[in-house]
């Protein structure tokens, strides 16, 4: 076994570090109040090669590992998981579905200006009545011999707006159930599409989120992503890789807590003292600390199955199921150690609270994953 | 025109110096290595103009003398765009040792640029005494550099205003960090560019130390800052009366 990371990792680390650190903190906040989209940091990470990180570099990617992939994710979520978010779209679910079961043409023109940043995406899966339960789309696209005719609603559809591409899962053949289900990669600017308002939400505001209408929306057949039914299955592959992404970023959200908690804590006094020499806060310093640095190593685990080329699933669930509900505990606690300074927005860890909540509940909420770890031991 | 750009291994900045046991060097355990910060300014503005005047420069090359540790360090000047590495190998002990080394490889270049200082051991004292073994002009405290023709301009801080100055090359320019406005990241591309530019390991020449550390020393621990309210300055005169004792 080897903890070491390469040079290379250390390096893309220390990037993602340097450029949350100098640029996103400038405006984060201003973006949190006012739910803004933050285009000009999507540009500037996409020039450093963080928009398609892990795709070859043939097809205009990074061609790094997803050990880089966490590190990166770790260090932009613990100053701004909205942008993160977005990273973590277009990385593990855009451009790794595109990269992995894409056709040549579809990867010289949809997955190339997505792996470059120059363009970004979305994954249209979730539908007002399908969540958790993915199976029930309810999404139709019709063949029309030689294209497809979508009908439908998506929900909560991360980049639904900023983005050009989608990756769209629809059902082809309702009487098949989730067999019956494809996915197709398609232009945002399709005639047809509408987009419902801008949702209004407790974090991650910075990101924007709509629905999706799509009426009589064309889609050419060489858009389909692998053979019609195949849909399901390539949905469920990409959010394992997905959920590493997460796990990443609520690892990030919970490390960027606890190091506000640490300063302030040194730097607060109450009676007397710097509160970080009352045993009660040191403590929770301490297993805030604990419960971090099992999330990185679960994280850092799944990244390492995946790249191997081995199974990742269950280790992917393990690390974002882990690492979200901890990013929730150690974000309340980082509140809770900051005082009443810690319930106003300019120190941060409220914020961070109001966006781990989120990791609890996106790309498989936290009961989903404990269903995919236990099917897997009562197998 | 090629340009040499001197790069001192260092510390992290944000790091907590402590010293070996016999208190003449950092211990280095468990240090991060970064980039001179004043040599990474150099480095970046070198990058820029060789972008601006993709003709006129046709190289950026970086120098280190130090062991194999210092090539993390010597890479990401690559990633961030430099051609090519050149390590001296030799432990980095003193200016003159240090200087001595560079000069083996530096006369070929047009233009040389060092840190006017390293956050390690601050000796300001590598790019002056380089110059002069090589025989070459160099200036000092640049905070600004740009090619006219085959001349080079540069500007210069001086107390209470800025001289700009216009040289001929060959020339050494000792540079303060103003020289650019932002050191640049690393992105993925040069990152994997890095891989496969050339580091060349040189051996050392016979030289001689200058110097040697004695003893270092840590300045004395700061104080707790006090806060008096802004309309107490009867305390406040107390304070500096009868515990500061400057009054
Ligand atoms: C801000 C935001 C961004 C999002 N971005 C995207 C996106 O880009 N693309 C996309 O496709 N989707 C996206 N989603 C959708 C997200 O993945 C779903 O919200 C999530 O899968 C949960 O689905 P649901 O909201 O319908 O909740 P439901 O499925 O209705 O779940 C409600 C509750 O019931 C629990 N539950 C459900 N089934 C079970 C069960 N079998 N056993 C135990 N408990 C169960 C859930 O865990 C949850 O606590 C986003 C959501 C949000 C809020």
């Amino acid at each position: 076994m080897n903890f070491e990371l390469t040079e290379e990792q250390l390096m893309i680390q220390q990037a993602a570090r340097d450029y949350a650190q100098r640029e996103l903190i400038q405006d984060v906040l201003e973006r949190d109040a006012n739910a803004t989209f933050p285009a000009k940091h999507v540009k500037a990470l996409a020039e450093l090669g963080f928009m398609g990180m892990m795709v070859d570099p043939k097809y205009n990617g990074g061609g790094m590992d997803t050990i880089s992939y966490v590190l990166a994710m770790e260090e932009l979520s613990k100053i701004d998981a909205s942008m993160s978010v977005i990273v973590s779209v277009n990385n593990s679910l855009v451009c790794y579905g595109l990269d992995k079961y894409g056709d040549e043409f579809q990867k010289e023109n949809f997955l190339k200006p997505l792996a470059s940043g120059e363009k970004i995406g979305a994954f249209l899966l979730s539908e007002p009545e399908a969540g958790s339960d993915a199976t029930s789309q309810r999404t139709i696209a019709e063949d029309k011999g030689d294209h497809y005719l979508v009908n439908g609603t998506k929900n909560w559809i991360t980049n639904a707006n900023s983005a050009s591409t989608y990756i769209l899962i629809a059902q082809t053949d309702p009487a098949k159930k989730h067999k019956g289900i494809t996915a197709f990669v398609l232009d945002k600017n399709s005639p047809g599409i509408s987009l419902g308002p801008h949702e209004d939400k407790m974090g991650m505001r910075s990101s924007d989120t709509h629905s999706v209408m799509f009426t009589d929306v064309k889609v050419p057949k060489e858009n389909r992503i692998g053979e019609e039914g195949f849909g399901f299955t390539f949905a469920m592959k990409i959010l394992e890789g997905g959920r590493i992404g997460i796990a990443a970023q609520a690892l990030g959200l919970a490390s960027g807590a606890l190091e506000r908690a640490v300063a302030y804590a040194k730097e607060r006094k109450a009676f007397g003292t710097a509160i970080a020499n009352h045993q009660a806060i040191a403590f929770k310093l301490s297993d805030m600390a604990v419960k971090v640095e099992n999330a990185r190593n679960l994280c850092l685990k799944a990244a390492w199955l995946k790249d191997k080329g081995e199974a990742f699933g269950v280790a992917s669930a393990m690390a974002k199921q882990y690492a979200a509900d901890i990013a929730m505990e150690v974000t309340t606690e980082a509140v809770q150690i900051h005082g009443g300074y810690g319930y106003v927005k300019e120190y941060h860890v409220e914020r961070l609270m109001r966006e781990a909540k989120l990791t609890q509940i996106y790309e498989g909420t936290s009961e989903i994953q404990k269903i995919v770890i236990s099917r897997s031991l009562l197998r | 025109m090629k340009i040499l750009v001197l790069i001192g291994n260092v510390p992290d900045t944000t790091t907590k110096i402590k010293f070996n046991a016999d208190q003449t060097g950092i211990d280095t355990a468990g240090v991060q290595w970064i980039i001179n910060p004043w040599d990474e300014f150099a480095l970046t503005r070198a990058m820029e103009l060789k972008e601006a005047y993709a003709g006129a420069i046709s190289s950026v090359v970086v120098a280190n003398v130090g062991s194999s540790q210092t090539e993390p360090t010597l890479r990401k000047a690559l990633a961030v765009g430099a051609d090519k590495a050149i390590r001296i190998d030799a432990e980095a002990k003193d200016a003159f040792f240090v200087a001595t080394q560079l000069a083996q490889i530096a006369g070929e270049y047009e233009l040389i640029l060092a840190g006017i200082e390293a956050s390690d051991y601050n000796g300001s004292a590598v790019g002056g005494m380089l110059a002069e073994l090589l025989d070459r002009s160099s200036v000092s405290a640049v905070t600004g550099l740009d090619l006219k023709d085959d001349k080079l301009l540069v500007t210069r801080e001086i107390d209470g205003g800025n001289q700009h100055l216009l040289c001929t090359t060959p020339l050494l320019a000792i540079v303060q960090k103003g020289i650019a406005k932002e050191v640049r990241i690393p992105a993925m591309r040069g990152i994997m560019m890095a891989r496969t530019k050339p580091l060349e390991v040189i051996a050392p020449v016979e030289s001689s130390y200058a110097t040697s550390i004695q003893k270092l020393e840590l300045p004395p621990t700061k104080a707790a800052c006090k806060m008096v309210a802004e309309d107490n300055v009867k305390e406040l005169v107390r304070l500096l009366k009868e515990e500061a004792k400057v009054l």
